[in-house]
């Protein structure tokens, strides 16, 4: 067999944000993975502040006071809504994972229809749950408190 | 320009133009690389007439005539159906003799090589790991009667409805636009990519097959459909309407359910009864010599 060693082409982390035109589950697939990212991030800090418990109670509300300021406050705002789009498109994926929602194989007649297009009121379903509670969210975080 | 017809849409009276002789000209933005004199892919803009229901191949085999001979590129078939000439044209994978420039929209064609595989040469992607994740899930009739399926003697039995458990997948013409429009395979090496899974759920779900135990082991490593979170970019590309997509998942609800024990093993279907009585029609040739 020839051996060919051809330039590298790999799209890399362009593939997850652009250089292309993308379809709306791509958009949702980027958006799962970065706020998957920005939990992972929070859930570290969390663990960091936390843990200057054991160094007192002095060292505790310190910590406590660098992390409540407005700024601080709108950082969880954004948290919550990263964990409410999360979730609740993580249980859409699962659902699709176990082939809920997304067709049996049918014949390919063009115009085609795909699983996307069958699964789109789960996704569109997803989006705003998502969304009611950003705003239930928001609500409790700068209105009712 | 002919009067607008009333209910006509913009395309519709563009290609009355064009049919009577107004051919219009776009531009060809090509991405280029010679291995021996390039030490990166580089762009280069040429201008060419394109005339109603012009594809984006027949643009480059114009090129190629008038402009650049020395570009090079995969297509056979011209028709859609040998998967060769798979392109990233305006920002998406896609046959280039199936795209036609008009219903790009643009006076701007782009064209570059499928992305996530290397570049042999200007717009010749090299699909070898591809095939070769293609070839690790076995795609093809396992079953224990070998002798059977070396020298068939009947034809194995599949109802309607088992064949419409695979059919749409085996529409599949390898053209690699799935694996380019995969964002997991643009970032994850070891992921076999839309085409393989779906091959292998292809004839997981024929129910001729009995190898799903066999290519359980492939498909539930880290190369498997694990990896694949639902972009759905695959079906979107699909130039066949194949949807990559749906097989994965499906596959996936396979696995779950064989991992808990309640997936349904079913025997592979038997072979057709040879009908007896039956006299060849004088009409009808015998076949030809086995060639392999």
């Amino acid at each position: 067999m020839l051996d060919v060693r051809g330039h590298p082409n790999r799209l890399g982390l362009w593939g997850w944000l652009g250089g292309g035109r993308w379809g709306t589950d791509r958009y949702l697939y980027t958006l799962h993975r970065l706020t998957g990212l920005g939990l992972l991030g929070y859930f570290v800090l969390h663990i960091i502040v936390t843990s200057s418990r054991a160094f007192g109670q002095q060292a505790w509300e310190q910590a406590m006071a660098r992390v409540s300021g407005p700024l601080f406050l709108i950082g969880e705002y954004l948290v919550f809504i990263a964990f409410a789009f999360h979730a609740i498109n993580g249980i859409r994926l699962v659902l699709i994972e176990l082939g809920i929602g997304v067709g049996k194989p049918i014949e390919p007649v063009y115009p085609y229809r795909t699983s996307l297009d069958v699964q789109r009121p789960l996704a569109v379903g997803a989006v705003l749950l998502a969304a009611v509670l950003a705003v239930v969210g928001g609500l409790d975080f700068f209105v009712w408190h | 320009m002919p009067p607008a017809l009333p209910g006509a849409r913009p395309d519709f009276i563009q290609d009355i133009a064009m049919t009577n002789g107004n051919s219009e000209h776009v531009t060809y933005r090509v991405k280029h690389f010679d291995p021996d004199r390039d030490q990166a892919p580089r762009w280069q803009e040429y201008r060419i007439a394109s005339s109603a229901g012009m594809t984006v191949l027949e643009g480059l085999w114009q090129l190629k005539e008038t402009q650049a001979p020395g570009l090079a590129w995969r297509a056979s078939c011209r028709m859609g159906v040998c998967g060769s000439c798979g392109m990233w044209i305006n920002g998406k994978a896609r046959l280039a003799c199936n795209t036609q420039i008009a219903e790009l929209e643009s006076s701007f064609v782009t064209v570059a090589p499928l992305p996530n595989f290397d570049i042999v040469r200007d717009l010749v992607p090299d699909l070898t790991p591809m095939f070769d994740a293609h070839t690790v899930v076995l795609p093809f009739l396992i079953r224990s009667d070998r002798a059977e399926q070396e020298s068939p003697t009947v034809e194995y039995h599949q109802s309607r409805e088992e064949l419409e458990r695979y059919l749409q997948f085996s529409y599949c013409i390898k053209c690699g636009c799935c694996m380019a429009a995969c964002p997991t395979f643009a970032t994850d090496a070891l992921y076999s990519g839309p085409m393989p899974l779906t091959q292998a759920q292809r004839y997981n779900s024929d129910s001729r097959d009995d190898g799903f135990g066999q290519r359980k082991t492939v498909l539930a490593g880290t190369a498997g459909p694990w990896r694949c979170h639902y972009a759905g970019e695959c079906s979107r590309v699909c130039p066949k309407g194949v949807d990559p997509a749906k097989a994965i998942q499906l596959m996936k609800r396979e696995l779950v359910l064989d991992f808990l024990r309640l997936r349904r093993h079913s025997r592979p279907t038997d072979l057709v009864e040879k009908p007896e009585g039956i006299k060849r029609r004088p009409d009808i040739p015998e076949a030809p010599a086995r060639t392999v």
